[in-house]
């Protein structure tokens, strides 16, 4: 079939009893130590590639001013302030008053969208500002998660500060009475 | 009444088809591989809906570890030479020119200045040196001007000068709040306040207005 006959009839070899048959070699080859390696560098590929992109998301932060005539003012309508604290949970508050009663409240992130997409309805769109406090207990995780909330939601004006101190007490003694150490 | 015979198999039966596909998955992982950069840290980057590809030129990235040492890395090999000389000669840290081929060489950098001649004195072959990397202690800057890290900023614009450099922040999922805010803080003594957070891809969840507004797109056809 596929096989190469160098030597040839051409030769002039004699066939005879003296003449030793050359010995017929499969054609079958054994395919094993190839597959074998084949196997060994899928393994190593799939180790050591990285198949998802890391993606970039923007941040942009606020200059700092000096003067407070300068700075961005909020309409008490439209703020809504998230707070980030320990184990994962968010508080937040409608206004300027986070001690208002009934208006500090709790949530996780999984509910807090829902309060959000309220928010968003309920407000003017122009007015809508949400402020994100995170405290010195959140981890990058949380920031990047309610960063992105914002994002998912087509918040259009947010900001990331600093947190109050009258706002760390609260969230502080809200942690304390849930039992979050 | 005749037995039913049993057809006998032969024992070794057909491999091609499988072995065939076996190399068409490694011809596609060997040309869909990218090989992961070598970093001494381990971080863990958050998801998000963000689709931006992330610029791998022109970066200046800082990453932070979940216990809040804060590393340095720039991908241009010639910057980072700009970059450590600048910072040689206005510090004074007297690094040698075999010091500085190990900063250029060095991917990710994270020790205050007054050890840096130490760590980059290593041998770069020793496998110690691989130890030590590993275990930098992380650049300072735990105050709200920036510390060190402020410093390494503004030498990097320097070393840019001009050109458009791209500002990474890379951080681990447990990193606490803090850490993260005194590199910001870093960045802002030096007026830079436009960064990009390396996250990991994510669909936006169904239902949601930026889930309907990326539907809408592909319906609408790609601008």
């Amino acid at each position: 079939m596929a096989s190469i006959d160098s030597g040839g009839d051409g030769g002039g070899h004699k066939k005879g009893p003296g003449v030793k048959k050359a010995k017929k070699l499969s054609t079958k080859v054994d395919m094993t130590p190839m597959v074998d390696l084949g196997f060994l560098l899928i393994t190593f590929f799939i180790f050591t590639t990285t198949m998802s992109q890391p993606t970039a998301m923007n941040l942009f932060m606020p200059k700092d001013v000096d003067k407070p005539e300068e700075q961005n003012k909020v309409k008490e309508s439209g703020a809504f302030t998230i707070m980030l604290g320990k184990d994962d949970v968010i508080y937040f508050y409608e206004g300027m008053d986070p001690a208002a009663p009934g208006n500090f409240r709790t949530a996780t992130f999984k509910t807090i969208r829902d309060e959000i997409i309220r928010k968003k309805k309920s407000t003017n769109p122009d007015d809508l500002v949400m402020i994100i406090k995170p405290t010195q207990d959140a981890t990058y995780k949380n920031t990047v998660d309610i960063l992105d909330e914002m994002t998912i939601n087509e918040i259009k004006r947010y900001a990331m500060v600093d947190i109050s101190s009258v706002e760390y007490q609260l969230v502080k003694i809200t942690e304390a009475a849930a039992g979050i150490k | 009444m005749p037995s039913v015979k049993i057809k006998k198999h032969s024992p070794d039966n057909d491999m091609t088809p499988f072995v065939d596909v076996a190399f068409l998955i490694l011809s596609f992982f060997m040309l869909a591989t990218k090989f992961k950069p070598e970093e001494p840290i381990e971080v863990t980057t958050p998801n998000s809906v963000s689709s931006q590809i992330l610029p791998e030129k022109d970066a200046f990235m800082v990453s932070i570890d979940k216990e809040g040492r804060v590393f340095i890395s720039m991908d241009n090999p010639q910057s980072r030479q700009v970059l450590i000389q600048n910072v040689n000669q206005s510090r004074g840290l007297g690094l040698g020119p075999a010091e500085i081929k190990n900063f250029v060489n060095s991917p990710t950098v994270g020790v205050p200045l007054s050890k840096l001649k130490g760590l980059l004195s290593l041998d770069q072959e020793d496998d110690a040196t691989d130890k030590a990397f590993k275990e930098q202690e992380g650049i300072p800057c735990a105050d709200s001007t920036g510390g060190e890290l402020s410093y390494w900023v503004r030498e990097a614009l320097v070393a840019y000068s001009g050109r458009k450099l791209n500002l990474l922040i890379k951080s681990d999922n447990n990193t606490k709040y803090p850490a993260f805010k005194y590199v910001l803080s870093a960045f802002k003594v030096n007026d830079q306040n436009k960064f990009l957070l390396v996250t990991s891809p994510e669909d936006a969840p169904i239902g949601t207005s930026l889930y309907e507004t990326r539907q809408k797109q592909i319906m609408g056809g790609d601008k």
